[in-house]
């Protein structure tokens, strides 16, 4: 064991749903990560902090290929989800992304009623039948703590309803088609407090189900949300971003180890 | 001169300016109806010609006008949406895309009249189809072709990225993104591409005059031949028969066009507002 150990709790006998060795990301000759290891824990939030532009939504997106869809971007390094190399030849990201599905900053439902919205993917995988259907948007929309609110009006357009609620109806979206992992990038930096209660408390009760890696410039989130955190950071412009501190979030924000996480996350800096 | 005078001055200029292009229509319009508002009557609509196809009404060049702009437009919208797609979505940018946008902005170009030759030589004449509703219907659909291809891009370029992100995002193939997302997502502005390409098409003249004939016929098959509306209103006026029934033509055909222009408009607010 001569590499840095990315965790020195009991708790790594703790299974891992995602396993990053050395990973590199390159936009064109600009390297944007570098060297970066880490496992994400099953059946647990883990939290993505740095300052903007420190490559942590680059990184996401490296999980479920999102970054394939950037012309000229590459990567380099092994990511492992459920022990399989994502990046392998073999794999379809078509298929990966249903497995690993994700959330935007800004909420995108598409232009048409809420119901087509949440059956958008069951339909993707050829479901038809409308007793089915049925059930599926019920119980994606209960679990994304919308139903309440839409049941009523599941033929409504999903642009109609407010910002939040669009969010928690893209979380139904995803939910709809069974994802292993979500990963959600910045999902609270454009919508209402209410919401953002809702989709943290939504966010605890399908964890178990659902491995969930959440980008968030919030650091009051971050701490309030999840179970780990993974601290990224760009030191000098042009210089690719590292991994400068992984660890359980309550170790992480009371007892940094790295003098840098500690200057962040006091505020020192970003 | 100070500041605020030449400040009044470019503002009376440009008001001036938007005041003429408001007023000309007006004036055509009001003129259209005054003079043609008297020929107007159910009669006139629902009845054939009589005499030397001067007097009565002009029903059977209404279903032509009507019949050619449907088909037309059913020949148009899909080669033209499907072009769209291929130009917007999946075509490698680069010297063939601008070439193809090229060609399909010079093809809006082309003087109808050649686009009636044109049309003349290949569709009557050379595929045999004579001059009927289809050789119309094909030389029309050849000036609607750019028109609805150019908007439909715009429509599909106007989706916004992270639509197409939230389609991707679940596990959706290219294909299936760009029709059950991108497409349903573009179709208000599609339509109403389609809507003005039509409404352009239904006050075509010289285009139909070498493909569909003149002949007062009410068509029933596609091989039929016909007289559109702009071509009655053109033989009423030119060779003087009746002025006031050429009136009557024209007014009907502005209410037809401006009906389609404002449809085009309510269908973009309707789907706008949500």
């Amino acid at each position: 064991m001569t590499e840095t150990p990315i965790t020195t709790h009991a708790d790594e006998a703790t299974e891992s749903k995602c396993v990053v060795r050395g990973l590199d990301f390159y936009y064109g000759d600009f390297q944007a990560l570098t060297d970066i290891d880490v496992d994400i824990k099953k059946g647990a939030i883990t939290a993505f902090i740095g300052p903007s532009g420190c490559g942590k939504s680059t990184f996401l997106r490296c999980i479920n290929r999102m970054n394939d869809l950037i012309p000229d971007t590459r990567v380099e390094g092994t990511m492992l989800i459920d022990g399989q190399d994502i990046y392998s030849p073999g794999v379809d990201p078509v298929d990966l992304r249903r497995r690993v599905g994700m959330i935007f900053q800004q909420p995108n439902p598409f232009p048409q009623s809420i119901y087509d919205n949440v059956a958008y993917g069951p339909r993707l995988q050829g479901i038809r039948r409308k007793s089915e259907l049925d059930g599926i948007v019920e119980e994606s929309l209960r679990r994304a703590n919308l139903w309440k609110e839409a049941k009523d009006i599941l033929g409504k357009n999903g642009l109609a309803l407010s910002g939040g609620q669009q969010q928690r109806l893209c979380i139904a979206r995803v939910l709809a088609v069974q994802p292993v992992v979500l990963l959600m990038d910045e999902p609270c930096s454009a919508i209402d407090p209410t919401s953002v209660q809702k989709i943290e408390d939504l966010m605890a009760e399908i964890k178990d189900d659902v491995t969930i890696i959440i980008v968030t410039h919030n650091m009051q989130q971050a701490a309030r949300v999840s179970d780990w955190t993974a601290f990224f950071l760009q030191e000098l412009a042009g210089e690719p971003a590292v991994l400068v501190e992984y660890d359980r979030t309550s170790e992480l924000f009371t007892a940094p180890r790295d003098k840098r996480t500690e200057d962040y996350i006091t505020g020192r800096f970003g | 001169m100070n500041k605020t005078t030449a400040n009044r001055i470019a503002l009376a200029v440009l008001w001036s300016c938007a005041l003429i292009t408001v007023a000309v229509l007006g004036a055509l319009i009001l003129y259209v109806f005054v003079n043609g508002v008297r020929a107007l009557s159910p009669a006139f609509v629902f009845t054939w010609p009589h005499g030397v196809n001067s007097e009565g009404g002009i029903f059977p060049t209404i279903v032509s006008t009507l019949y050619v702009t449907g088909l037309a437009m059913l020949i148009a919208t899909p080669i033209a949406v499907l072009a769209a797609v291929y130009l917007a979505e999946y075509a490698h940018q680069g010297k063939t895309v601008s070439t193809i946008r090229f060609a399909a902005d010079s093809l809006a170009s082309v003087p109808s009249i050649v686009m009636g030759l044109f049309g003349f030589a290949l569709f009557v004449e050379a595929m045999g189809l004579n001059l009927s509703m289809t050789s119309a219907a094909l030389a029309l659909s050849l000036l609607m072709l750019p028109i609805v291809m150019r908007t439909t891009e715009e429509a599909i370029r106007s989706v916004p990225r992270y639509i197409r992100w939230g389609s991707y995002g679940i596990g959706a193939t290219k294909w299936q993104t760009v029709s059950r997302a991108v497409l349903p997502a573009a179709g208000p502005r599609i339509i109403t591409g389609i809507v003005l390409a039509t409404g352009r098409a239904v006050g075509e003249t010289a285009v139909v005059i070498y493909t569909m004939g003149q002949a007062i016929n009410l068509p029933v098959t596609p091989l039929d031949s016909g007289r559109p509306m702009t071509v009655h209103l053109y033989l009423l006026a030119s060779e003087g028969i009746n002025l006031p029934a050429a009136y009557g033509t024209a007014l009907l055909l502005m209410i037809m066009i401006l009906g389609f222009n404002f449809s085009a408009r309510w269908i973009l607010k309707r789907y706008r507002k949500v």
